[in-house]
């Protein structure tokens, strides 16, 4: 049983100290230079930043695919950096969805066989599985492309499929990198509308985007640069003086 | 200017009293530029002036006209006041014609005071942009499908905004390439009354 208060939950997803380092020496490569950073449930926090600024590396290390050179990564409270591999690989099942640029469905699935197929490789019975893709792809709006390949379906057909896929069961944890790159304004907006729902209704969700229409979906935006945050605007400025020693 | 369209626009679909234009103005645009009613006055006042509304009422039987405003005129347009509306539909806004861009001008001077964080400014700026971006699409989260008007001026809104985000991520990228050399002057650096410069409004 839990002994958390209300008051004080765990994020989902807490970042602390985070940094990210390929290469040695001279020729050493700071991805990310201690950044922390949590996501709370039912919070939806976008990144943005230049091209090289780390987005993309904080998805990874967030989302258990990489893992930092220091700091830690915590998901629901667990450190993934204490976990071995086999503990790491179940929790990328039960914890995170990840949603990508290009869907990355499976071909030769239909849609409800690409959602039940993280529950079946966590144990889940094939039966009870393919309830909870029916029930998720109901819940994105398109019980009718159950059993549709993704070759048959449109774009955003296909975004939805996987929204439903990266939630489907217990999950909590939604990473989402560029997932309106390659949808026309519309569907884009559809989709974020989507993230921004589940995301209402208990889910935590971390958006990596360019587009600061789209970023503006979270609830709070942090930027980027060289690797650090340099910006959040969930903090009050901290600003001090943008004249250096002018005011006298 | 749009309040002397907007209003001609309104009274395009029917006649209407001043307090009732203002209530279907700020209807239409979603209060995003609300009028007072000496607003609306002034300019039907113009309108009547240059024929293009005609007024029917006579505001000295007004019940309760204390404030000797017409307020129980009734404005309706007329064949000169559609002719324009026509011509206002038709002919794109001139970006040329719009205010000054205080924004532009405010980055501009920064790069040639003295002492200035000018990447400061522009974080400063896109932050807050980027709150006024988050504000209007939570309203369009909450607008209904119906409120079809609502919805094309919070669109406007948005991308105007995040055009302003866009230009000034392209304002940081040039600034950390070619990092201008420090402003240096005999005269003392800009003096400012509060620390934190207040971003441009939207």
């Amino acid at each position: 049983m839990s002994a958390l208060s209300p008051e004080h939950p765990v994020p989902v997803l807490e970042l602390r100290d985070l940094s990210r380092v390929h290469g040695s020496g001279d020729t050493a490569v700071h991805a990310l230079r201690g950044l922390s950073l949590s996501v709370e449930a039912g919070e939806l926090v976008a990144v943005m930043g230049p091209s090289g600024s780390g987005k993309s590396t904080l998805l990874a290390l967030a989302g258990g695919l990489d893992t930092a050179s220091s700091g830690q990564v915590l998901v629901e409270g667990a450190e993934l950096g204490a976990m071995s591999r086999r503990e790491l690989a179940k929790l990328r099942r039960r914890s995170v969805g990840y949603v990508f640029q290009d869907f990355n469905l499976l071909p030769a699935l239909t849609a409800v066989e690409n959602v039940a197929l993280p529950r079946e490789l966590d144990g889940t019975s094939a039966r009870a599985a393919r309830q909870e893709a029916l029930a998720a792809l109901a819940d994105v709006g398109v019980p009718e492309l159950a059993d549709r390949f993704p070759d048959a379906m449109s774009g955003g057909q296909q975004q939805r499929v996987a929204i439903a896929r990266a939630l489907v069961g217990p999950r909590r944890l939604v990473l989402a990198d560029e997932p309106t790159g390659a949808l026309d304004s519309e569907t884009g907006e559809a989709v974020l509308r989507l993230i921004r729902r589940r995301c209402d209704d208990g889910a935590a969700g971390l958006l990596v985007t360019h587009e600061a229409r789209h970023a503006a979906w979270a609830d709070r935006v942090v930027f980027l640069r060289d690797g650090a945050m340099i910006d959040d605007t969930g903090q009050v400025s901290t600003v001090d003086s943008l004249l250096a020693g002018g005011a006298g | 200017m749009s309040i002397r369209y907007g209003l001609l626009a309104l009274l395009h679909r029917q006649p209407m009293y001043g307090y009732q234009l203002r209530g279907e103005f700020e209807l239409t645009t979603g209060g995003t530029w609300p009028l007072n009613v000496g607003q609306v006055y002034t300019t039907l006042g113009r309108l009547e002036r240059d024929g293009c509304v005609s007024a029917n009422g006579d505001a000295t039987t007004a019940a309760d006209d204390s404030s000797g405003e017409d307020l129980q005129k009734t404005y309706a347009i007329t064949d000169a006041g559609r002719a324009e509306l026509g011509l206002w539909f038709s002919t794109p806004v001139s970006r040329a014609r719009r205010p000054r861009d205080e924004l532009a001008i405010k980055l501009a001077m920064a790069l040639v005071s003295p002492g200035v964080d000018v990447a400061g400014v522009v974080q400063s700026q896109r932050t807050d942009t980027l709150r006024a971006l988050q504000d209007y699409t939570r309203l369009k989260t909450k607008a209904e499908d119906g409120e079809l008007s609502w919805l094309l001026v919070l669109d406007s809104l948005i991308f105007a905004a995040e055009a302003e985000v866009r230009w000034l991520d392209h304002c940081e990228a040039r600034l950390a390439r070619h990092r201008p050399a420090p402003v240096t002057v005999a005269a003392p650096p800009v003096h400012v009354k509060q620390n934190t410069p207040k971003p441009v409004s939207r």
